[in-house]
């Protein structure tokens, strides 16, 4: 067997582990790490300019592809910045494997320099994590941190390596494990048949069902499965901002987004019905509203690989625990082999009522009402230059609302953002990830004048690796979506939500090498995007200035029900 | 309700951890805790007592569940269980005293495991409901000190917690 030092086994795993790209930035700890990865070439390292970016990268690849992404990073202050990262990853449930440097095991406790405990720091946010006793079980842990990683409900896990743990003169014999058995970790692959029966049968029988779904279906790659049934039966399918992508958002039978700003059709779909059908969502507060109020007619099917995320805040009448692509695949059979059909009838009526809801408020906004572009326009018109086909990475705030309210996608694992975290500063680096490892496709970052100057420093990165993404920033001087929540509040007290002193943005990419175009007028707007598309190897970023008083719309009531919603400025249901 | 949760996990260093940081990150109760290796010292069994609504409690298990270290879980109190739990309580004794806490000790089926010509020391087990009715008979006065290990219990019968 070949011998090889601590440092050069993490290279060698991560290569037979069919990694390409990590994504880190170095420092004393990995020293040993750093230099081993000089002397190879199957794993190419990309250095970032902060490690929150670096986790950032390696999460939206892995958001792309349903595979883990890797970051390293050095102990202490590399490894607290990349907590951000860490944990917008476990609220989103995706697979990262993030290798922390330490320092060496007999300093560690001793306040040491750099020394942080990052297996403490981080145990509420991972899925797991592993510190490294003995440089021989490098190879193992490192395979049972992808194992854990990417298998039942994904999450990102932390391999802490103690310098001492990687010394290059101490070589031992190195084997990459082809398999991994964990007897107290056995996530289940297939759901109870009776539960999934069960399930099919009350579906047939239901008058005015909803087919609710979130990220589960996109990390569970079972897109195609939804898709079939969803058609099938004739079902309206609404999804989560995770879900999107998950159902084709061209279709009829999409009726949008649900939840706080979701459209007005789903939530009074979703408080109407008589049957939801929850698949790889989990109904959390920004879905569901005042839960003593949520959806007071329904019966609840909730299938969701994690047990624990079933009945947590709305009781299901029936689990069904398990992988959703294996539970769509068998409700599909139980259709096609069924005698019995679904009430034909009684969903006809149902869709009447959801065409009547969607024509009278279905996303439509004003455009009178200001001399500058909405945000929604700018967002039509990327969907339209690039046929709804572009993975798009959003930032956190209003231009991420309007982003997934008018951006119609069409497949999934295109639209990447930061669901449950909410982390501002996450769009440019996740756009970097993917048109990395997707150098043919379009990639946008949508971002706003706040959210991209949490992570702008990574303009330098992307002219290190020439990565021709494009940015498109709403410009509305302001944090908006805090001040949204101001004029509806806080009697428009706009209390710290306005930028002041923004970068000419023109001048700042161009230092780094990029291309700036800005746009003040909607009737350059096309023009200049398709200019800006065109541009194939360069990364571009749009300055686009709109309106700074648009609202987002629909946005429910806080703590009323499903149908509670603001449709306007003045309007309410 | 009150509830007795039997977790069997590994025995590795940061599993205890991650148990205890669940409960205090998801809010959850705990009354009492211990904790200590089986006769498979890779295996740790820790006993949890807490006290939920049923829909608190059937988070608090699925959650522990989730923990990648935890082989299994079971809330004891859904089915029929013994449960001790030891005390070792000082008590000044002197003059009268010695003899009534010598008589109440016994009384309870307590040991008195260390004395000198002022103290006393109990050794008391039983349900926890019990060590409290010691506590409240002879009066928190001439209590010195109290040790309690937490509750442990076992299912009664064949039912075992295993690998
Ligand atoms: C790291 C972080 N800090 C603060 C917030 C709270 N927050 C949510 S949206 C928002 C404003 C975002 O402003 P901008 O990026 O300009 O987007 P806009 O809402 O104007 O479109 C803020 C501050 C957050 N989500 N993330
Ligand atoms: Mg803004």
């Amino acid at each position: 067997m070949e011998l090889l030092s601590g440092a050069e086994m993490v290279v060698r795993a991560l290569r037979d582990e069919g990694v390409k790209y990590i994504y880190g930035y170095p420092g004393g700890a990995l020293l040993h790490v750093y230099d081993a990865i000089f002397q190879q070439e199957d794993v190419q390292h990309i250095l970032v300019r902060h490690e929150q970016a670096a986790t950032h990268m390696a999460d939206a690849y892995a958001r792309a592809t349903g595979k883990a992404g890797v970051a390293l990073v050095t102990s202490g202050p590399g490894a607290t910045n990349a907590v951000t990262g860490i944990a917008t990853a476990y609220m989103d449930s995706i697979p990262m494997v993030v290798l922390t440097g330490q320092v060496m095991s007999h300093l560690i406790g001793e306040d040491a320099f750099q020394e942080t405990d990052m297996i403490g720091v981080s145990r509420p946010v991972v899925k797991h994590s592993f510190s490294v006793q003995d440089p021989e079980e490098i190879p193992a842990i490192i395979k049972k941190a992808f194992h854990i990683a990417e298998s039942g409900r994904p999450g990102p896990v932390v391999v802490d390596i103690p310098k001492d743990m990687t010394t290059p003169t101490e070589r031992f014999p190195y084997e990459y494990p082809k398999s991994v058995k964990l007897r107290s970790y056995n996530p289940v692959s297939r759901g109870h048949t009776g539960q999934i029966k069960k399930a099919m049968d009350m579906i047939l029988d239901a008058k005015r069902p909803v087919i609710y779904t979130g990220g589960g279906i996109i990390m569970g790659d079972a897109s195609a499965e939804l898709t079939e049934l969803a058609q099938l039966l004739n079902v309206p399918v609404t999804n989560t901002l995770m879900g999107l992508g998950g159902y084709p958002g061209t279709d009829r039978q999409f009726i949008g987004m649900l939840g706080m700003h979701g459209s007005y059709e789903s939530n009074m779909a979703m408080h109407h019905t008589d049957l939801i059908v929850a698949i790889g969502a989990r109904f959390d507060d920004r879905v569901t509203n005042g839960l003593d109020k949520f959806c007071p007619t329904a019966k609840i099917i909730h299938v969701d690989i994690d047990p624990a995320s079933i009945s947590k805040t709305v009781k299901a009448d029936v689990p069904i625990v398990g992988p959703a692509k294996n539970v769509l695949q068998e409700m599909l059979a139980l259709v096609k082999a069924s005698k019995k059909e679904i009430d034909k009838e009684a969903l006809e009526i149902w869709w009447q009522q959801i065409e009547e809801w969607r024509a009278r408020h279905g996303g439509r906004f004003r455009t009178d009402d200001s001399e500058l572009m909405k945000p929604q326009q700018v967002i039509e018109m990327l969907s339209k230059v690039t046929n709804g086909d572009a993975y798009v990475c959003s930032d956190v705030g209003q231009h991420q609302m309007f982003a997934a309210q008018y951006y119609k996608f069409n497949k999934p694992n295109r639209w990447i953002n930061s669901g449950g975290l909410g982390t501002m500063g996450f769009g440019l680096p996740a756009a970097m990830g993917v048109k990395m490892n997707f150098p043919e496709e379009e990639v946008v970052c949508v971002t706003g004048e706040g959210s991209i100057q949490m992570n702008i420093q990574e303009l330098s990165t992307i002219s290190q690796y020439d990565i021709p993404l494009k940015v498109i920033c709403l410009n509305n001087q302001s944090l908006g979506m805090v001040r949204q929540w101001q004029d509806m509040n806080y009697e428009s007290r706009h209390s710290h939500s306005y930028m002041k002193s923004l970068p000419d943005f023109m001048k700042l990419v161009e230092a780094y090498g990029h291309v700036g175009i800005k746009v003040d007028k909607y009737e350059d707007l096309e023009d200049a995007m398709r200019r800006a598309f065109a541009m194939k190897d360069r990364m571009v970023f749009m300055d686009i200035a709109v309106d700074p008083y648009e609202h987002v719309y629909p946005m429910q009531v806080p703590r009323g029900s499903m149908r509670d919603m603001w449709l306007s400025k003045t309007e309410r249901t | 309700m009150r509830h007795i949760i039997s977790v069997l996990m590994e025995n590795e260093p940061g599993a205890l951890s991650r148990v205890v940081g669940l409960f205090s990150q998801r809010n959850f109760n705990i009354e009492s805790l211990t904790v200590a290796p089986t006769e498979d010292s890779t295996l740790s069994r820790l006993t949890v007592t807490t006290v939920g609504s049923d829909k608190v409690v059937e988070q608090i298990t699925k959650q522990l569940n989730k923990l990648i270290d935890v082989v299994k879980v079971v809330d004891l109190t859904e089915g029929e269980h013994v449960e001790r739990e030891l005390m070792m309580i000082k008590l000044k004794a002197t003059g009268q005293m010695r003899a009534e806490i010598k008589r109440t000790a016994d009384i309870f089926r307590g040991q008195i495991i260390d004395v000198t010509s002022s103290t006393y020391t109990v050794q008391l087990t039983g349900a926890s409901e019990k060590l409290d009715a010691f506590i409240e008979t002879l009066g928190t006065s001439h209590i010195m000190e109290v040790v309690r290990t937490g509750v442990s219990g076992l299912s009664r019968g064949e039912k075992v917690l295993s690998l």
